[in-house]
């Protein structure tokens, strides 16, 4: 087939994907990463836990029902690229006008399968040679921090970049304190639909900051990048556990696991789409879930593991005296919203907390 | 939940004969739950009257009855069996009122029979507008606004008009429809409540013009509930979903909107009580205000489950039996992937488009407005990477004219999606770039029209396309089920040609004078060629089937059954040799063209086709061999025409050349009724003859008889539309014994290889040879049944170059009781649709058993559904159904093994025949 197109996207193993840029112009360079969800697309680049990533849509028809503000999930794209089979140009437009690097014309099914087998890699993408990206692509720090360790390559914490500078406040009500480390609106929304006042709170805030707010519970938000990467964070958690209870989404949920003493490993692909099913081990129900997420939490025999998925077995919940987490996301925003009583969870806790002896 | 243990006998209801609204879906649904269940271990007992579906074959049950789907037949079954469940949810609406029938009349509480997978409650609640519309109310759930009435009295004077009028309990809309004003509107009620069985309508808000929606679910006892399938319809609210181009998944709504469909849709079946499996919800979507409302619910497995299940991969119907004899969905594995759960929900990476298939012209008294009740006869499912590849699949595989939809009220993302084509077909025109369009997906033919090619040079100006698999999980995991479809892109990795591949040419959509018995035939076939060592492939784009099942062969396509893509499909599978001669007439018409692009056609039938077809050498052929038959003439005009007729001697026979289930044939008694339409032939018409439908087993050299089917109704009757029986009353000793030397003869100067179907007529001693074709007919189903003789099986041998001599069949094939076929007519949408004639009308037809003639017609009829028999034929039936004559026939019985299906009196153990 020839396809007579001048952009490429090209794999950090060789591989190259002949395609049409339709974003922004020039190149971009990330991890390149799959999404099976079939609607939602302007959700998912906005979703901070997607930076330093390029995001495939694996549902091939993208843009049908054009862009709208109130579908962001963010003040900003944060995708590095978009890599298409066929794309509206309301919504390409879109893209590049957020200064967005797209191609369409690509054939994410064989895209897919090759990610799918060889694994998360470094890609580059846009109007150069496949020789140019390929070397872009090996030059782009890696999310893995034992990798970006080993070979002095290693992105800087991505969660930090993302999570607001300053403490925000949204809402009324008795007060959750998140930790921002690249939350989704929705997740803020959800909140504060149950009545919640949600402060949003700067990654880098250790214990006191956090508890000097007063907050009847805290969650850990979603965000990008390798959990491992984030020590401080997980200092701070485990600061708050006992103190608070504390709650956790997607990245949240890795660094709970973390200052519970667990592990946690990058999965061969990851997990992202809006048809992943879980198991709730105490009520053997199945929630169909949202997911978005690179790495996850290693099981462990002592882990008060509340969740698994049905697709590979990994931990999907984290549930014990004081702290309550899930790897995918309630909120949806795009996807399924069986998960969505989690709030409601965290709703009754903030009204049940003993409040403190400040308030 | 593990599987029950308590359950032992399970009853499964089939859906009857194909109608429109109620066609072979259930022949698919049903034949998966037999096969699940029993592989459960679990004793399946089936019910149906329809001799054409795989599902009443005897290996499907452990004992098939075929039988008149009412509420007496079905009370005798259940006490003769005693199952321990009856599973009503896969036999569409049919099943369901009679499992409700069954409950009311207190047969399933006397033999302790529990309803699985639904309950009464959930029915009628799903059912009854008035109680759907109860339950939505108090759960908050939004309907349109609506009033109930039994009677025109009861109609309030602030009924919403326009309005539509939905009769209770009937299939697929009918009675059904929209009225603009007031007359409209009392006329149409009028109309609905006597379409109604339990003589009740609801006139309901119209919603026309909104966008529609269906979501395909499953739930579970544990309350698990999970989306199969999203689809959104391109005709707006007002056209029946059966009608409409559908697409999956939805295209237009954002994921907060699809979201509120899929929460609502889940809150419709908790509140209706759906016990498990699958459930269908219907929703019709206001654009610009977003008002959503729930327009119905169908608590089974519906043609839309049927249409999910190929469009996703995911097995609705199999996951529905096996929920409802107590596992959870978390408990099964996703087939496809072998690793997965079943517990999700399907993500595509590609598009489905649905065509429907309009028989219009058979109909010339009927209204083809497009409404509320369904008038579709069948569809085609397009698969495709981008919506325009998938739409002109679905076009293509229609096989009409592969004109693109023109619909009003288009959502605008469709306007722009055909405009692409449009486009793109400009751009095509501009520069000629052949793999280019290719990608764009348009098919072949239109390239050839667009540059003035033929098919054949546009493909070698193109590469053949790569192999996808339907995968259910956009490639996120392996996929171990061999479903795919075609387009031009890399593809997934292809295995390499083995030398033992047959491909199978399926028989493409639903119509008049092509249905079901194809795809049985087609279904048999792949079985043979896999039991007899071989890969079966099937090609097929019939959604509906259980052709298009994965488990059904080796590989599927599901494509439409053209020539550009049974060429790719041999381009990919190097196949052995291709099967033209079970698909009815779509693979025939390409099997001249794929012979000439160098496929290998197995059992080499091109001779055999083309004598038989062309009028002049045959009619040669039956000259040298001494063998009688009608005077026939060719005329291309009116003039030509005459003259013909006047050397013939009137009455005749006069229509078009090269047509299906005789369209536009009729029987013509003097000069004054004399037309014709384009080159047409004039036979000589048998008047007072006896019709007689012959289906043979042939090697080449010689023919055995498998069955004669004798005709109920007199000459001029089309085949397809005629009642027949068989043993014939009037096939005589001699008779038969002259038509198996007639046979003989025909097949060996045919030298036709496998099943030959021969129309005769029988005039004072006389047997005359109407028509001979070299492949399997519509009574092949019907034959296979009553004598309990594979024949597919056989034939598949036999076109693989084996002997009737090595088949081990019996030296006479005889009917295991008398068996009479009836046709089934569409009368009830189409005004004249039953008056029998030259031009096949009916779209099923039932089967029943007896030990007269009489007997078996009686209940033939009332399979039927119809009261009693016209006169004239019960009385000249009941003469020829003589003792003597009977004992006869019963004295010269063969007593080879078979199979049987039984009737409801004497019982005995099906077995299968070793082929």
């Amino acid at each position: 087939m020839t396809v007579m197109e001048d952009s490429y996207l090209a794999l950090e193993d060789g591989s190259v994907f002949p395609g049409r840029a339709v974003g922004a112009p020039g190149t971009a360079t990330g991890e390149i990463c799959f999404t099976t969800s079939m609607a939602g697309y302007q959700e998912a680049v906005t979703d901070p836990s997607y930076h330093a990533q390029v995001l495939v849509f694996s549902y091939p028809l993208i843009g049908n029902y054009g862009v709208a503000d109130s579908r962001l999930e963010s003040d900003r794209v944060w995708t590095r690229g978009v890599i298409m089979r066929r794309s509206r140009p309301v919504w390409s437009r879109w893209l590049a006008e957020q200064d967005v690097v797209a191609l369409e014309e690509v054939d994410t099914r064989a895209l897919v399968r090759h990610v799918r087998s060889v694994g998360a890699m470094r890609c580059g993408l846009g109007q150069a040679s496949p020789t140019d990206l390929i070397a872009a692509a090996k030059a782009e720090p890696h999310l893995d921090f034992e990798r970006g360790q080993a070979e002095s390559l290693m992105a800087p914490p991505l969660a930090v970049e993302a999570g607001t500078p300053v403490a925000r406040v949204f809402g009324e009500g008795p007060r959750v304190a998140v930790m921002d480390f690249g939350c989704k609106r929705s997740i803020v929304a959800n909140l504060v639909k149950r009545g919640l006042e949600v402060h949003l709170v700067p990654p880098t805030w250790g214990v006191a900051q956090i508890l000097g707010l007063d907050p009847r519970v805290v969650l850990i938000g979603n965000g990008p990048g390798d959990p491992a990467q984030l020590g401080e964070p997980v200092q701070a958690i485990r600061g708050l556990l006992g103190q608070t209870e504390v709650f956790g989404i997607c990245l949240g949920h890795q660094l709970l696991g973390l200052a519970l003493g667990l592990k946690t490993f990058k999965l061969p692909f990851g997990h992202r789409g809006a048809n992943h099913p879980v198991r709730v081990r105490e009520t053997k129900r199945v929630l169909v879930t949202v997911q978005n997420h690179g790495f996850a939490v290693e099981a462990d025999e002592a882990a008060a593991v509340s969740h698994i998925s049905l697709n590979d077995g990994t931990v999907e919940g984290l549930e014990g005296d004081g702290f309550f987490s899930l790897q995918f996301h309630p909120e949806a925003a795009p996807g399924p919203h069986d998960a969505r009583p989690f709030f409601d969870r965290i709703a009754t806790a903030c009204r049940s907390a003993p409040t403190s002896a400040r308030s | 939940m593990p599987k029950r243990a308590d359950l032992r006998t399970i009853l499964i209801i089939g859906s009857g004969p194909i109608r429109i609204g109620q066609a072979c879906e259930f022949d698919y649904s049903g034949s998966q739950a037999c096969r699940v269940l029993r592989a459960e271990g679990l004793r399946v007992v089936l019910v149906n009257s329809n001799p054409a579906t795989i599902m009443t074959d005897p290996e499907w049950a452990d004992a098939t009855y075929i039988e008149p789907l009412d509420a007496e037949a079905l009370a005798q079954v259940i006490e003769k069996e005693r199952p321990d469940a009856l599973l009503p949810t896969l036999g569409g609406q049919t099943a369901l009122n009679l499992a409700i029938e069954l409950s009311d009349e207190g047969v399933l509480s006397q033999y302790e029979v529990e309803l699985v997978g639904a309950n009464v409650g959930a029915i009628r609640r799903a059912e009854d507008r008035l109680a759907f519309r109860q339950a939505m109310d108090e759960a908050s759930l939004p309907v349109p606004r609506s009033v109930v009435v039994t009677s025109l009295d009861e109609l309030p004077a602030g009924t919403p008009c326009p309005a539509v009028v939905r009769p209770a309990f009937t299939l697929g809309g009918k009675g059904g429809g929209l009225a603009r004003d007031w007359d409209e509107l009392i006329a149409r009620i009028r109309y609905g409540l006597e379409a109604s069985p339990i003589g009740q309508v609801l006139v309901e808000e119209s919603v026309e013009g909104w966008q529609e929606y269906e979501l395909e679910i499953m739930s579970d006892t544990a309350g698990n509930c999970v989306v199969v399938c999203s689809i959104e319809n391109l005709d707006p609210m007002g056209v029946h979903t059966g009608d409409s181009w559908t697409v999956a998944p939805q295209q237009t709504l954002p994921d907060h909107e699809y979201q509120r469909l899929r929460d609502a849709a889940f809150a419709a079946a908790r509140t209706v009580g759906v016990a498990t499996g699958g459930a269908n919800v219907q929703f019709a979507y206001e654009p610009g205000p977003g008002r959503l409302v729930l327009i119905e619910m169908n608590p089974r497995v519906s043609r839309s489950s049927a249409l999910a299940s190929k469009a996703t991969g995911f097995p609705i119907a199999k996951l529905a039996a096996l929920l409802a004899v107590g596992y959870t969905l978390d408990e099964l594995p996703n087939d496809i992937t072998g690793k997965s759960s079943a517990a999700f929900e399907p993500a595509l990476d590609y598009v489905a488009v649905k065509a429907p298939r309009f028989d219009f012209e058979k109909f010339p008294l009927a209204d083809a407005e497009l409404g509320t009740e369904m008038r579709a006869v069948g569809e085609a499912l397009g698969l495709g990477r981008t919506f325009p590849e998938a739409l002109l699949k679905a076009a293509e595989g229609r096989e009409g004219d592969g004109e693109l939809p023109e619909i009003a009220g288009l959502h605008p993302y469709f306007v722009r999606e055909l405009e692409s084509i449009r486009e793109a077909e400009s751009r095509l025109a501009a520069d000629g770039d052949v793999g280019e369009a290719k990608r764009f997906g348009i098919p072949d033919a239109r390239i050839a029209r667009v540059l003035g090619l033929s098919e054949a040079d546009v493909r070698t100006r193109r590469l053949v396309p790569g192999r996808l698999a339907v995968d259910s999980c956009a490639a996120e995991f392996e996929a171990r089920t061999p479903y795919f479809y075609l387009s031009h892109e890399a593809g997934d990795p292809v295995e390499e040609a083995n030398g033992r591949t047959i491909v199978i040419l399926g028989s493409g959509p639903n119509r008049i004078g092509q249905g079901i018995e194809f795809d049985y035939c087609c279904v048999h076939a792949a079985e043979a060629f896999r039991r007899l060592g071989y890969e079966a492939v099937m090609l097929n784009s019939n959604p509906e089937t259980v052709s298009t099942d994965y488990d059904t062969s080796d590989r599927l396509y599901l494509e439409p059954v053209t020539l550009e893509r049974a060429l790719d499909v041999c381009a990919i599978e190097d196949p052995l040799g291709v099967v033209v001669s079970l698909g009815g007439q779509t693979p025939l018409t390409i099997a001249r063209a794929l012979a000439d692009g160098g496929v290998p056609l197995l059992g080499d039938p091109l001779g055999a086709i083309e004598s038989a077809e062309d009028r002049g050498a045959f009619g040669k052929i039956l000259d040298e061999l001494g063998i009688a038959a009608p005077r026939w003439g060719v005329a291309d005009t009116r003039a030509e025409a005459l003259a013909v007729a006047e050397e013939i001697g009137y009455p005749v026979l006069v229509r078009p050349h090269f047509v299906l289930g005789g369209r536009r044939m009729r029987v013509v008694r003097g000069p004054a009724e004399l037309e014709v339409h384009g080159p047409s032939l004039v036979d000589q018409f048998l008047e007072e003859a006896l019709e007689l439908d012959v289906d043979l087993l042939c090697d080449g050299e010689t023919a055995w008889v498998a069955g004669i089917l004798e005709h109920i109704e007199p000459v001029g009757v089309h085949s397809g539309d005629s009642a027949c029986v068989i043993p014939g009353p009037s096939v005589t000793g001699e008779v038969e014994s002259r038509i198996g030397e007639l046979a003989e003869a025909l097949s060996r100067r045919l030298a036709a290889r496998g099943l030959v179907n021969l129309q005769l007529a029988l005039r004072d001693r006389e047997l005359y040879v109407i028509e001979a074709n070299p492949r399997a007919s519509r009574t092949v189903p019907f034959v296979a049944k009553a004598t309990g003789i594979p024949l597919v099986h056989h034939a598949c041998r036999l076109m693989l170059g084996e002997r009737l001599a090595d088949l081990d069949l019996p030296v006479r094939a005889e009917p295991t009781r008398v068996w009479v076929k009836e046709a089934i007519f569409p009368d009830d949408r189409f005004p004249g649709a039953a008056d029998r004639g030259a031009e096949m009308k009916s779209t099923g037809e039932v089967m029943a058993g007896g030990t007269t003639p009489a007997e078996a017609y009686a209940r033939a009829l009332r399979a039927a559904g119809r009261s009693g028999a016209p006169d004239w034929i019960g009385s000249s039936l009941q003469e020829l159904a003589t003792p003597e004559h009977h004992a006869e026939r019963v004295a010269g019985s063969g007593t080879g093994r078979r199979a049987r299906v039984r009737s409801v009196a004497p019982p005995i153990r099906p077995h299968l025949r070793d082929v």
